[in-house]
């Protein structure tokens, strides 16, 4: 045998075949293969520089603009870059993306988790497939529809929990509502929680799926409760595989673009309360400056698009190593 | 119910007591009964905010009731289940309202002349006018997405799958993770950077298409890995020990037993994609015209077209039926989609031996 059927020499080596056999396959081994190997890892290389590239680029914009910046590009509270001098600043738009992802995880993760156990453990067996199908299918529900229904639909409707709200919590300054339109940070964070739960349920149901049943079945043999085998078994299995749902739902949260843009009703402060119109996100300013950006104007917003790329590089990637350290978990079907 | 009875007649030993099993359909009647009645009283009107009563009476009444009857453990777990089921009911209404919504109101302009005319006479605040231009755009924007993210994302799983080993292979597989993150409009951001701002391109479809690539690709590429995965090793084996080269017994071998998956794979990415606004309405701008050519001058895209049509309308008028109408064909044509991918898995699973 010569060096043409090298690669195969791991696999078990059959008889030698017929001479007309073996010139055929010596014939193609060769170039094809190197040929296929090459397309293959240059593929491979492909993504590695477009990754780095949309740092690069993203960077140099970026650059570009935080020197012309006159103001503090971290804490100035405005958004103003064809003034002259330029002056703008992603205080705002932070304080409004955090707040914004808080609320959306502060409702979705429970229910989610809730949804998730439901399918597994509490719906009847012929409902829980069904149920998983259809959350499946509303993942892949365009934002923008999400804005329209929470424009047009979400918002005329939170009226009379801003004023339950407003009633009951108003003294604590961050529920005080003025009775303006509801679009405010507060929807923004409600609407975003309606879009990522799905995505949220969906990995945690996977993870949920993979408890041993062993486990589940010593916990109700000692008398456990249903509540308390998913306390003591399923729980403490899945924990990691939450986590990094979570923070999946959460990279998704903080880039969303449209579904914000088209609810909130931007201005370039901070209020303290959240049922006030006001405040931005990342995603939400560059859609909504676009339009009118100048060449300044369209750096600083890719400035700020990088600040978002970061950090949602750095949600991700958590996740990622979260699910790495559990290797038969891949959440790679969300 | 016989339980119950014969407990109540001659108390077990080893079982506590136990309610009914109407005992949580009783409670949630009363407590919905109850808020709807509080509401009454208090003058609400809201619906969220009977039903959060309702929720809370219902939570609060299920423990009480059981505990007294059923002992503490018992009356968690009761609880639980009740919080379960609230979580399941909150989170089912506006997804359900979602649908219901788009549909009720998207019916009212579509019919056939909505589908086949464009918004070239029409101003945003007149009646009539349709999506042609916008679905003849969409489809072109994803079709050039697909054709350039599907070669390559197919070749690079093959890399990870057959060929990876060693730091390369794990690099892409991490930086495929990471990408699948990237948010549309970072996406967007970056082609406008490089495309329009550095090489002075002008808008246009296949700028759009482009950043619709970067945002398929993971998906693709994480799909098919999984299906390549599912192909037994014994296959690859066999054609292998058969003298074929290994290039061909991928092609010839490998991937034809997981084509139906990879299908399955791509149809999922591309309805991920058709529904995309924001980088489309970075890089493609926008046009009432229909202009078929997807490398010059602006195009129309579906998501973009509801965006304009919600924005210009104010939320009232002809602007805004069409809004809901366009809505509801994008939700059709990406459910018809997904649906199909279904069914492609289903009907061309991979037959291993699991």
């Amino acid at each position: 045998m010569d060096t043409s059927t090298q690669n195969i020499t791991t696999q078990p080596v059959p008889p030698p075949a017929d001479a007309e056999q073996k010139r055929a396959a010596r014939g193609a081994t060769r170039p094809g293969d190197r040929i296929f190997l090459g397309l293959s890892r240059g593929s491979g290389i492909f993504l590695l520089v477009i990754m780095a590239a949309i740092a690069v680029f993203l960077t140099l914009r970026a650059a570009n603009a935080i020197s012309k910046d006159e103001g503090n590009f971290l804490t100035t509270f405005d958004w103003n870059p064809t003034a002259n001098p330029p002056v703008f600043g992603i205080a705002v738009l932070a304080f409004g993306t955090v707040v914004s992802s808080i609320i959306a995880m502060a409702i979705a993760v429970p229910v989610s988790v809730g949804i998730a156990l439901f399918i597994t453990h509490y719906a009847p067996r012929k409902l829980g497939g069904p149920i998983a199908y259809v959350i499946d299918l509303l993942a892949a529900v365009p934002s923008i529809v999400y804005g329209l229904w929470g424009a047009l639909f979400l918002v005329p409707h939170m009226d009379g929990l801003y004023g339950w709200l407003d009633d009951y919590l108003g003294w604590t300054g961050i529920f005080e509502w003025q009775g303006g339109a509801a679009r405010s940070l507060f929807t923004v964070g409600i609407l975003l929680a309606v879009m990522i739960l799905p995505i949220i349920t969906n990995v945690s149901r996977e993870v949920f799926r993979q408890v041993p049943q062993m486990h589940e079945e010593a916990a109700l043999a000692l008398g456990a409760t249903r509540w308390e085998v998913i306390r003591m078994a399923v729980l403490p299995f899945g924990r990691s595989g939450i986590i990094s749902a979570s923070m999946l739902g959460l990279g998704r949260a903080l880039g969303e673009t449209m579904a914000v843009a088209m609810v909130l009703s931007p201005s370039f402060d901070i209020t303290a309360s959240l049922l006030d119109p006001g405040g931005g996100t990342f995603a939400q300013n560059i859609a909504s400056k676009f339009n009118e950006a100048t060449e300044i104007g369209r750096d600083a917003l890719i400035a700020s698009g990088l600040v978002l790329f970061v950090i949602t590089l750095l949600v991700n990637g958590a996740a990622r190593l979260i699910i790495a350290r559990r290797k038969e978990f891949s959440g790679a079907n969300a | 119910m016989s339980n119950a009875t014969l407990s109540g007649k001659r108390p077990s030993s080893l079982r506590g007591a136990t309610l009914p099993k109407w005992f949580p359909w009783a409670v949630a009647a009363g407590s919905i009964a109850l808020g709807l009645g509080i509401s009454a009283a208090a003058g609400l009107d809201s619906s969220i905010q009977w039903a959060l009563i309702a929720a809370l009476l219902f939570v609060l009444g299920s423990y009480g009731i059981a505990a007294r009857v059923e002992g503490p453990r018992q009356a968690k777990d009761r609880v639980a289940t009740s919080l379960v089921w609230v979580a399941f009911i909150l989170a089912v209404a506006p997804l359900a309202s979602l649908i219901y919504e788009t549909i009720k109101r998207g019916v009212k302009v579509l019919d056939g002349y909505f589908l086949s005319h464009s918004m070239g006479i029409i101003a945003d605040s007149e009646p009539g006018g349709g999506i042609y231009h916008a679905i003849l755009g969409t489809l072109e924007q994803v079709g050039l997405a697909t054709l350039i993210s599907v070669p390559i994302g197919v070749l690079t799983a093959i890399y990870l799958v057959e060929y990876g080993r060693g730091k390369l292979a794990k690099a892409v597989t991490f930086f495929v993770d990471v990408m699948t993150g990237i948010p549309s409009i970072v996406a967007g951001l970056f082609i406008l950077s490089l495309w329009i701002i550095t090489l002075g391109m002008g808008y246009s479809g296949f700028a759009g298409s482009m950043a619709l690539t970067i945002l398929m690709l993971p998906v693709v590429v994480r799909s098919t890995e999984e299906m390549l995965k599912l192909v037994p090793n014994e296959l690859r084996e066999a054609s292998l020990a058969l003298g074929v080269p290994k290039w061909r017994t991928i092609l010839k071998v490998v991937l034809p037993t997981a084509i139906g998956g990879i299908t399955t794979g791509v149809m999922l990415a591309v309805a991920r994609i058709a529904g995309e606004t924001a980088p489309v309405l970075l890089l493609v701008w926008v046009t009432p015209l229909i202009n078929s050519n997807p490398f010059k001058d602006p195009q129309a895209s579906l998501p973009v077209y509801i965006y304009l049509q919600y924005a210009n309308s104010g939320g009232q008028g002809p602007g805004y039926d069409r809004a809901w109408a366009a809505a509801l064909v994008l939700i059709a044509f990406i459910m018809i989609l997904n649906l199909a991918a279904r069914g492609i898995a289903r009907w061309k699973a991979p037959k291993t031996g699991r």
